[in-house]
């Protein structure tokens, strides 16, 4: 048998989180393996082509779409101060034009018989808010306040109710539920709230930052990170998949691959999610008891031409038919009554000419698991419909052709993330600081309590910064 | 020991690095980096790293307070440039 390669530092998984630790450890002069188990980057913020070559070599429907991507949230102008987004790229030494973002038009969020828009400048969404809420537009000014001067960067531990701090402060249950149901599709792991830290956290990214997307979507920043990866010397091995952790006392020794290859590496950093990186050290982990219970289906619908703006100017709908919104796993294979509708045609300059809306619902992962290959069709073929039947409420008005659709479900999501019940937004239980029962071994990605994009890039960075830099401990 | 000058550009070429979409023509030596490009304590932990990688200086943690300033670094780092 072969020696086992021997590594400074193995990180697990290619998504977001573990290519930015990955290419932190690298600028830090560590020699790194980044482990994929696929053979692409992205983890669920990945992208795949449907469509094929024919006899002759011609393409024939070829398109790449992106997985995870509605919108980069925290969206920033280049120079901005204090943003997420510009730290990130500051320390993977991105360039902001690198990125190529283009801006929303605006997005709405429709709670039954109220509508509220926002788009990047935080000002309109307050006057819409005044314009909808008179009577509420102080305590909403006094919840700004609250986030402007709150410290997000403090560790908290104990869950505190975001939906609970809301109703105090608002005083009004319908605009309780549309401040909170962005925040909550867009990044919670609990059931019809969201951590009060978190809620903070997404209320700047989506409505005080707001949304782009990079032209081309996600794989023009996975390009830019795979450049990044290559310039650090970082090994970005795929098929790599891990089949467990070794250890001996309180330290993580060798990382066993699927494929027989065994290596070896001082520090492990681990995207896998919490519990799923315990199970790969054969143990269950004491602190986690919960796995999270948010799964989702996918919908993307390809049309002939790009919508009309005057059909449809929205980039994003956040859309619930009733007067409360419920995010929560439904009895159903998927809760039809709310969606987030996104018309990637409404980005500035979307670079395709034909196009594409993607539906989310709220999907029950278990029921999608016991169904068989028939089933599994069936299900989806229906989900397809009540999709449409949605998109029609949304924009009556919409006559394209429909040329091509696709959906990707829990199981999807299982098999590109390898988080357990296909859990977008991970376990309920964040671990902060990234640290774990072995002193060698940090938990990176969804369960540090990052969200989103920038969330997770941000992620890998800190706790590479925090364990991996060996920096001002020696004289 | 390199020049003053010397010594300041070498500073210059890695906030370049660390911040390259800002301008550091006008950054002024006697005010805080923190502050005039908004840099927090994971940029100084990046400044920190290339001086190792590029002149194998060291800086120990408690002395991160004396690059505070463009001038403040000059002064701290002029003797460990060889």
């Amino acid at each position: 048998m072969a020696m086992p390669k021997k590594y400074d530092a193995i990180v697990i998984g290619a998504g977001m989180s573990g290519m930015a630790c990955a290419i932190r450890l690298g600028m830090f002069g560590k020699k790194v393996a980044l482990l994929e188990k696929h053979s692409i980057p992205g983890g669920l913020n990945s992208y795949y082509q449907r469509g094929k070559i024919d006899q002759d070599g011609k393409r024939v429907g070829v398109r790449k779409f992106d997985v995870g991507l509605h919108a980069l949230t925290n969206f920033a102008r280049k120079n901005s101060k204090k943003n997420p987004l510009i730290k990130v790229l500051r320390q993977l030494r991105i360039p902001y034009d690198d990125l190529k973002l283009k801006e929303q038009s605006e997005s709405r969020i429709q709670v039954g018989d109220i509508g509220v828009n926002f788009s990047n400048n935080f000002d309109y969404f307050v006057q819409q808010i005044e314009k909808s809420f008179p009577e509420n537009f102080s305590h909403f000014q006094k919840l700004v306040e609250f986030i402007n001067t709150y410290d997000d960067n403090q560790i908290t531990t104990e869950f505190v109710s975001g939906r609970e701090f809301l109703e105090r402060t608002l005083q009004n249950s319908r605009l309780v539920e549309i401040v909170l149901f962005p925040t909550l599709i867009y990044g919670s792991s609990w059931e019809n709230d969201v951590d009060l830290r978190q809620f903070v956290i997404l209320f700047k990214s989506i409505y005080m930052e707001g949304f782009a997307r990079p032209y081309g979507g996600v794989r023009t920043l996975i390009e830019v990170l795979e450049n990044k990866i290559q310039e650090n010397n970082v090994d970005l091995l795929y098929r790599s998949s891990v089949k467990k952790i070794v250890a001996h006392e309180n330290q993580a020794t060798e990382v066993h691959l699927e494929n027989g290859e065994v290596l070896r590496a001082d520090q492990i950093y681990s995207s896998a999610g919490l519990a799923e990186t315990y199970s790969l050290l054969g143990k269950k982990d004491l602190k986690q008891k919960v796995i999270g219970n948010l799964s989702f289906v996918e919908l993307l619908f390809v049309y002939d031409k790009n919508i009309d703006p005057n059909v449809c100017d929205k980039t994003i709908i956040f859309y619930n038919e009733t007067e409360s919104y419920e995010y929560k796993k439904p009895d159903d294979y998927v809760d039809t009554r709310s969606a987030v509708v996104c018309f990637t045609d409404n980005y500035r300059e979307y670079e395709s000419d034909e196009g594409l809306i993607r539906i989310t619902f709220i999907a029950n992962y278990e029921k999608w698991k016991t169904l068989n290959q028939d089933e599994y069709k069936t299900i989806k073929e229906k989900t397809k419909k009540s999709a449409l039947e949605l998109i029609k409420k949304v924009v009556p008005q919409d006559d394209r052709t429909l040329k091509y659709w696709d959906a990707f479900t829990p199981r999807t999501i299982e098999k590109y993330t390898s988080h357990f019940k296909g859990a977008v937004y991970g376990a309920t239980q964040k671990i902060a600081d990234g640290k774990t029962s072995l002193k060698n071994l940090f938990v990176i990605g969804t369960d540090q309590g990052f969200l989103g994009i920038v969330g997770s890039l941000l992620s890998g960075i800190s706790v590479a910064n925090m364990y991996g830099s060996n920096l001002g401990d020696r004289s | 020991m390199l020049e003053t000058e010397q010594v300041k550009k070498e500073i210059i070429n890695i906030i370049a690095d660390i911040a390259p979409d800002e301008n550091l023509d006008s950054l002024d030596g006697a005010k805080s980096l923190r502050d005039q490009l908004d840099l927090d304590s994971m940029d100084f932990l990046d400044i920190v790293m290339e001086l190792r990688k590029r002149h194998q200086i060291e800086v120990p943690q408690e002395d991160y307070p004396k690059l505070a300033t463009l001038d403040g670094c000059v002064e701290y780092l002029s003797p460990k440039f060889q």
